[in-house]
């Protein structure tokens, strides 16, 4: 039993971290926040266009490369790191791979090549919809990049339709958002024709998604810990530098205590994932509840450690304060997916 | 990444389970499922022997000692199979996890010949001696000395803590045997044989009403000039190696262990209905999580060369510390009243159910082997680089 990546996965994850160190800056991240799009766009064409990432759970016949969950998860943790401004966790990871997995060859032929390369974005809402005369009515307010999606993965009734945006019937209004690199629209359909996804069950897709947003959380979190330790070391107080104060110290390990065990346990997760093991749901729901909580706190450490500087629009303190509550509420607050442990676990009363 | 094991790793888990089961449901079947460490000390010295026979008793040493060359996964599955079979805390953990490895890195060609293998055989149990009474957390205050005399070093002073000194034939100790010197310099780590008249052993009566611990008196105690490992007034180098086997390897396999701790606070739990209780429920939910982000950690720990992280061993002694208490903790939450009773003893010893003892005794997981706040401190200097602590100057 090994953890450890495979060459080809350290290949991965060399390649994106090297690449997305130049890519994104505070100043790229904010001039998408500022656009209205949350989008950087110059970061998104590139991940499509030079690192084909837009194409990774796509069927190579379709153009894409189709990695795994490991895959998926380096990434993820990656551009959380990088607090990236891309519609990637509901277009690539969860729409595109939906499409992937549940689609007819046409409806795959139709979405699959544009997504893959990324001249086409896709998201998911998975409330707020029934179906009526086999037509989509009803409205969620909820959806990641809405405002710039052109395709909707869209379930109800225990079934996922694709609800292209430009439909007669769908309005999209875009909000404003408290994370801004990931904002939320409301989608309104009514009377929508869609044609449902034949072969998707929507269970197959969570495990995936939630991990995903574990490891950008886990990504995320190891940020705040690097930039307060950096910055710990530099600053001074009372003649010392604020990083010798051992309640500085002792918070600073806390943090990287908690971040290795939401390392473990997003790797956990991919890996269950990709060997089709028993203990995916488990394992991703442990994921998303432990690296949510994980990112949340040292967000929030960051920016107490980081003092009054912390607290200011121009640091970046508040963009990864903030992701790391929309990732936390996102798809089942960490106490939801700590019950559905519990429901696996089992806790019923015995009988006897 | 590889989530499954490899054949011969399944074939090795067969061989320990079937050998484990055989023993434990057989002649040994007194002794499987014990957890206290200081019960039935008499059979858990024959167990040692046994083990030592079957040569499952230091697997991960060198075939020439009595191990058997086991890689890092097959250490961490015979933990769990020993575990899951009920395999009682080893009486000679010191001697197995802790010395052995010391002696192997940094013993003679000869002391390793003579000390290892009645280790191996579960001849020759071991305690450690370096706590004092003014050198806890702060070793470098050791004040025990040791002085060489006409061959033999002569040693006096006291140590405290030593667990399971009631049953061993030898401790290390860390001495100082430079008078003068400060800190770490200037001291030994010298092998102490404890059946002779320079050595005293008081039990001390602990929190759970066991002793498992001991102040240890020497009083002129002798052992040869040879019998140190490294050179004099380097013992501090070897002592640290050592702290490091405590608080690394040798708890790898101990998941086994939380899980039977944890399925036990389960089964209370279904039992009285608490189960249902939402709060209680999330903390169960928290606990196995725990327990499972334990064992991936552990997993990428034997992977120190791969690619998702390394920094899972510096930071697993406070895990599975802080886990450990707090399913104490939640423990007496699931039982209620119920833990505050133990069922009535033919001898009215004290000695609590077993849910409630693990709520006491996980009260010494964050302290003994560095407390939490020690590992704090070393995570953030050796893990982030933070500043070296402050050292205060206390004289006169
Ligand atoms: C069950 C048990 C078994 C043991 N077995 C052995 C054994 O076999 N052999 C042996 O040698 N020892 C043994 N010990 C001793 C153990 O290693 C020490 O108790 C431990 O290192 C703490 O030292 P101390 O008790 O002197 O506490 P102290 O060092 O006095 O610590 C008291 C408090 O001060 C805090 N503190 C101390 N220094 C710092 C600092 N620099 N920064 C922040 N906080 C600090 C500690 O965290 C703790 O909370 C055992 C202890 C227990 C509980």
């Amino acid at each position: 039993m090994r953890l450890a990546f495979s060459d080809d996965q350290v290949a991965v994850r060399d390649a994106v971290q090297a690449f997305l160190a130049e890519a994104v800056s505070s100043e790229s991240t904010r001039t998408a926040m500022a656009d209205g799009s949350g989008v950087d766009w110059p970061l998104w064409r590139a991940m499509a266009r030079d690192l084909g990432l837009t194409g990774l759970a796509v069927p190579e016949a379709f153009g894409g490369s189709e990695l795994g969950a490991v895959e998926t998860a380096i990434i993820s943790e990656t551009l959380g790191a990088h607090l990236g401004a891309v519609p990637w966790l509901a277009s690539t990871v969860i729409a595109t791979k939906a499409i992937s997995l549940g689609g007819s060859d046409t409806q795959g032929a139709e979405w699959l090549p544009r997504l893959a390369e990324g001249s086409a974005i896709a998201t998911f809402a998975t409330e707020g919809f029934e179906i009526r005369n086999g037509r989509l009515t009803g409205s969620t307010p909820f959806v990641p990049h809405g405002n710039v999606a052109d395709l909707i993965v869209a379930c109800a009734d225990d079934q996922t339709f694709l609800v292209p945006t430009d439909a007669v019937g769908c309005t999209i209004t875009a909000q404003t958002t408290l994370d801004q690199t990931r904002p939320l629209a409301l989608v309104t359909l009514s009377d929508v024709e869609a044609a449902p996804l034949p072969a998707l069950d929507w269970c197959d897709i969570e495990p995936l998604a939630w991990t995903a947003i574990a490891a950008d959380s886990l990504g995320g979190a190891q940020a705040c810990l690097d930039r307060t330790v950096a910055h710990v070391k530099e600053r001074i107080q009372f003649g010392r530098t604020i990083g010798s104060f051992q309640a500085v110290k002792h918070r600073l390990a806390d943090m990287l205590v908690a971040i290795e065990q939401a390392r473990s346990a997003v790797y956990w997760a991919a890996g269950e994932i990709d060997a089709g093991g028993p203990d995916a749901r488990l394992a991703s729901h442990a994921a998303k509840s432990f690296a949510c909580d994980t990112y949340a706190d040292c967000a929030g450490h960051a920016i107490q450690l980081h003092g009054g500087i912390g607290f200011t629009w121009e640091h970046d303190a508040h963009l990864f304060f903030k992701r790391a509550r929309g990732n936390m509420s996102l798809m089942g607050a960490p106490v939801w997916h700590r019950e559905q442990i519990a429901r696996l676990m089992p806790l019923e009363v015995a009988c006897d | 990444m590889r989530l499954s094991y490899t054949d011969s790793e399944r074939a090795f888990r067969t061989e320990a389970a079937d050998w484990l089961r055989s023993e434990l449901c057989g002649e040994f079947a007194d002794v499987r499922g014990l957890t206290s460490r200081v019960g039935a000390p008499e059979r858990r010295l024959e167990w040692e022997k046994r083990l030592g026979e079957a040569r499952w008793s230091v697997i991960g040493w060198p075939a020439e000692y009595g191990g058997r060359d086991a890689t890092m996964a097959e250490r961490v599955i015979f933990a769990e199979e020993y575990a899951g079979a009920g395999g009682p805390p080893r009486i000679n953990h010191v001697g197995v996890e802790l010395l052995g490895p010391t002696v192997i890195a940094y013993g003679t060609a000869a002391q390793k010949a003579r000390f290892l293998p009645p280790i191996a055989t579960g001849g020759s149990i071991w305690c450690q001696g370096y706590s004092e009474p003014g050198a806890g957390s702060d070793l470098g205050a050791v004040r025990t000395r040791a002085q060489l005399d006409n061959g033999e070093w002569i040693i006096d002073g006291q140590k405290v803590w030593t667990s399971l000194a009631q049953f061993s034939g030898w401790a290390f100790i860390l001495a100082r045997s430079e008078p003068g010197s400060v800190g770490r310099n200037g001291l030994t780590f010298l092998l102490v044989p404890l059946d002779q008249a320079g050595v005293s052993i008081r039990p001390i009566r602990q929190i759970t009403g066991d002793a498992e611990f001991n102040e240890l008196f020497l009083d002129g105690a002798r052992t040869d000039q040879g019998d140190i490992l490294g050179a004099p007034g380097e013992g501090w180098d070897v002592a640290m190696a050592l702290l490091g086997f405590e608080r690394g390897v040798s708890t790898l396999g101990q998941q086994m262990a939380f899980r039977n701790e944890l399925d036990a606070v389960i089964a209370a739990a279904r039992a009285n209905g608490s189960a249902q209780d939402p709060l209680i429920r999330q903390r169960l939910a928290q606990a196995e999580i725990g327990l499972r982000l334990m064992r991936f950690g552990a997993l990428r720990m034997l992977d120190q060369e791969g690619g998702a992280g390394t920094g899972a061993a510096i930071t697993y002694k406070i895990q599975w510390a802080s886990w450990r208490r707090s399913l104490g903790e939640l423990a007496m939450d699931v039982l209620g009243q119920a833990g505050q009773v133990a069922p009535a003893l033919p001898d009215g010893d004290y000695a609590m159910p077993i849910l409630t003892d693990l709520f006491l005794n996980a009260r010494a997981d964050t302290i003994y082997g560095g407390t939490n706040q020690i590992q704090r401190n070393l995570i953030a200097e050796r893990g982030l680089g933070l500043p070296r602590e402050l050292r205060g100057d206390l004289k006169g």
